[in-house]
């Protein structure tokens, strides 16, 4: 232990804590910028410096590890200096930035814009000059890159590359003209980007925004011809509430329903009976797999961002990738054909809209083979994050918090413990392995629920299970970068597995690139992706229905439309999809 | 945005191609040695363009975007060929503060490319450099191994007419 003092108060601090660390331990909230813990720790921007008695200058606290040498020291973090610095790094800052903040996507949630204010900014205009070229590239459907209101702390460039692996945006030229961009300044459709959204989740401006399609879902709500129909993904309930002052990690599955009924949709459904529907396909196709000597280890195809990137890099791994197509686009084909025929209404007046934790749900809905209604029916017309559906909350007026819960619609809208824990890492394996177990094993109703082996936010898990006569070997991998340490072993065939989950966003859904942005600041303390799992495994253990095969909705679907059991040839018609090497400039 | 390319298409040669892999099967297996790399692959090719850049990602497996910060960070990379003529204009101070920065952007409208790029008939290449140690010729251009001082804008076409 060191003994130092913070702002006269003597604190004694573990060696190796930096003093942005020992702080916060302390009561005290000394500002970031460009500090991401574990992401971005490169003391750049200058925001969170401090002054140390008898030091030549100032130090960022986020880099800065209290060492022995520190004994006895003391460190001021708001004395006269250090405000003066930290405002002087913002009006510079601002010098260069589009300040066009009345009309920005974050006004309210910058975190350039909250640090002006507590630091006292008050001419925001105090240094002019020029002006840098700042791209602004719209090439996406699901990213939108402004840098007109780019700080150049390379958040995004640390998500993509370190987090993702993915690596198409970072610094180019130098000194003033640094620019955040993609190699040759090629667009960044043209890029290899997996649209996860993750360079969104971090930046701490509006420089990096999903392409908003409020504006189709309010057109579509004002055609009276149209039938809108609208779905939520398991983890938007674990995240949307944020947006409305909920503690993080607070279900609100209730309020979720009722909203979108507000709004106005015609019917609100429930992704999570995409996910059970998932789960019955792929259960059954890697039994398949196991018993017919399929390609093994199979993948799960869950996350767009991944089946992305697999093209993108592992195009040779391909035909390890179940062919299900995703809770989304299940459920998407279900609405287009079996809810149509069931109601009456012709799926081209029928206009499907999702509500998803992600961003490259954008990118799958126009993905091709995923149109089972038919030519020019896409299986979903629109993709809104959950970021994207606060913001319709807000505009319409509706008062979240003072909601009353309802449910769901039927035929859709029921869904089992199984799924809403898809929003998780580990999920979708977890309910997998719930209904494979049961299938195995004789489906007694008693068959195992837990398989607690594959919870929990390690990038990387690995678990066995006994079941009968077979030993059940799989591996659970979110963040791409970790992905691709279970492919590369995939690919050397040196894993020993049968089954493999892969999510693109860290921690998985609920930590996806449409989620509820939280800032730096608390992103650096909490954990996002343990909180928000939280909420998923409590309405997990609150649904009388754990397992995906118990979902009186689905087997109903199944014995009315898709073939009577899952496999059949209609289900591999409606809920199956393919996939095809990409070429894109990685 | 297009993907930036000079205004002369690459040429490589199977040869070229066959030295980069040489020199990249030394360095690959020593880390930070992407630097080296890329000043090698240079002096093979002569300049930088994205053919060249994606074969040392996919050699190294190190993302494009990465090697393409390295080389617009380091002024010693060039993404353009030069020209069978090299201009280059002196912007040290002595120069400048003689109107040299003038000098460089009428040659810039003149051959209508911007410092660092190549004329698409691959005749000129404009680039700036600091001080060649003749200050008492400011403003001074160099065209290959010729010399021209005492400037003043007006001589340029002549002085662009003896090169063929």
């Amino acid at each position: 232990m060191v003994n130092i003092k913070i702002d006269g108060v003597a604190v004694q601090v573990e060696e190796g804590t930096t003093i942005l660390e020992a702080a916060r331990q302390n009561g005290i909230r000394i500002p970031t910028l460009c500090y991401l813990k574990e992401l971005n720790e490169i003391g750049a921007c200058r925001i969170c410096v401090v002054e140390i008695k008898g030091g030549r200058s100032l130090f960022a606290a986020c880099v800065y590890p209290i060492s022995k040498m520190d004994e006895g020291r003391e460190i001021f973090t708001h004395s006269k200096a250090v405000i003066e610095s930290r405002r002087t790094t913002l009006q510079l800052l601002l010098s260069t930035h589009n300040q066009n903040c009345l009309s920005c996507d974050r006004s309210g949630t910058c975190e350039f814009q909250a640090l002006c204010k507590d630091l006292g900014v008050t001419d925001s205009y105090k240094y002019l000059g020029e002006i840098r070229d700042q791209t602004y590239d719209t090439s996406s459907c699901s990213v939108v890159r402004d840098n007109s209101k780019c700080i150049n702390c390379r958040r995004c460039v640390a998500a993509c590359s370190v987090n993702q692996s993915v690596g198409v945006i970072g610094a180019n030229n130098r000194g003033f003209k640094t620019e955040i961009g993609c190699a040759f300044d090629m667009d960044l459709a043209q890029s290899a980007c997996v649209s996860c959204g993750q360079c969104i989740a971090v930046c701490p401006t509006g420089a990096l925004t999903e392409k908003d399609d409020t504006d189709k879902v309010w057109a579509a709500l004002a055609d009276p011809t149209k039938t809108v129909v609208v779905q939520a993904a398991p983890s938007v309930r674990a995240s949307l509430g944020e947006a409305f002052g909920f503690p993080i990690g607070t279900p609100v599955e209730g309020k979720l329903a009722t909203s979108l009924r507000m709004l106005g949709f015609n019917a609100v459904f429930d992704t999570n009976f995409g996910a059970d529907l998932t789960i019955m396909e792929e259960a059954t196709e890697l039994l398949d797999r196991v018993t017919n000597g399929g390609v093994l280890p199979m993948v799960t195809s869950c996350s767009p961002g991944w089946i992305r990137f697999a093209e993108a890099y592992y195009p040779d791994l391909l035909p390890h990738l179940s062919s299900c197509k995703s809770p989304q686009q299940m459920q998407g084909a279900v609405i287009k054909t079996y809810w149509a025929n069931k109601t009456g209404v012709d799926p081209k007046n029928i206009v499907s809209v999702s509500v998803m934790p992600c961003t490259a749900k954008k990118f799958e809905i126009g993905r091709l083979d995923q149109s089972a209604a038919g030519k020019d029916l896409p299986d979903l017309d629109i993709s809104i994050t959950t970021r994207e559906l606060a913001k319709m909350i807000h505009k319409a007026g509706i008062r979240f918090a003072d909601l009353n819960d309802s449910v769901f619609d039927s035929p859709m809208g029921n869904g089992t413990g199984a799924a809403v824990i898809f929003g998780a890492t580990g999920g979708v394996m977890e309910a997998a392995l719930r209904t494979a177990v049961w299938k195995l094993t004789g489906q007694s109703p008693d068959s195992p629920v837990q398989f607690t082996e594959v919870r929990g936010v390690d990038g990387v898990k690995f678990a066995e299970y006994k079941v009968g006569d077979l030993t059940v070997k799989v591996a659970v991998a979110s963040g791409l970068a970790n992905a691709r340490k279970l492919l590369d072993k995939v690919r050397a065939k040196e894993l020993d597995v049968q089954f493999i989950e892969i999510m693109a966003c860290p921690g998985g859904c609920v930590n996806g690139g449409g989620q509820v942005i939280q800032p730096a600041d608390v992103r650096n303390f909490t954990d996002l992706r343990a909180e928000r799992a939280k909420a998923l495994y409590s309405l997990d253990s609150a649904n009388k229905l754990r397992k995906s095969h118990d979902n009186p909705e689905v087997l109903q679907a199944y014995s009315e439309f898709l073939g009577g059991a899952p496999g059949s040839h209609k289900a591999h018609e409606i809920l199956h999809t393919t996939y095809r090497p990409s070429k894109v400039i990685k | 945005m297009p993907i930036k390319t000079p205004a002369v298409p690459f040429q490589g040669t199977a040869e070229q191609e066959n030295k980069l892999l040489t020199v990249i099967g030394e360095y690959k297996e020593r880390e930070g040695s992407l630097l080296r790399i890329l000043q090698e692959a240079q002096e093979i090719y002569g300049y930088l363009p994205i053919e060249v850049q994606r074969l040392i990602s996919e050699e190294l497996n190190i993302p494009l975007e990465k090697i393409y910060g390295v080389t617009t960070f380091y002024s010693q990379f060039s993404l353009n060929p030069k020209g069978k003529y090299r201009i280059s204009v002196c912007l040290g101070t002595a120069c400048y503060v003689k109107g040299s920065g003038e000098v460089f952007e009428k040659l810039q409208d003149k051959l209508g490319i911007k410092g660092g790029e190549i004329t698409s008939d691959g005749k000129f290449s404009l680039d700036d450099c600091r001080c060649i140690g003749a200050c008492g010729l400011a403003p001074v251009l160099t065209i290959n191994e010729d010399v021209y001082g005492r400037l003043t804008g007006g001589e340029l076409d002549e002085i662009l007419a003896k090169y063929n």
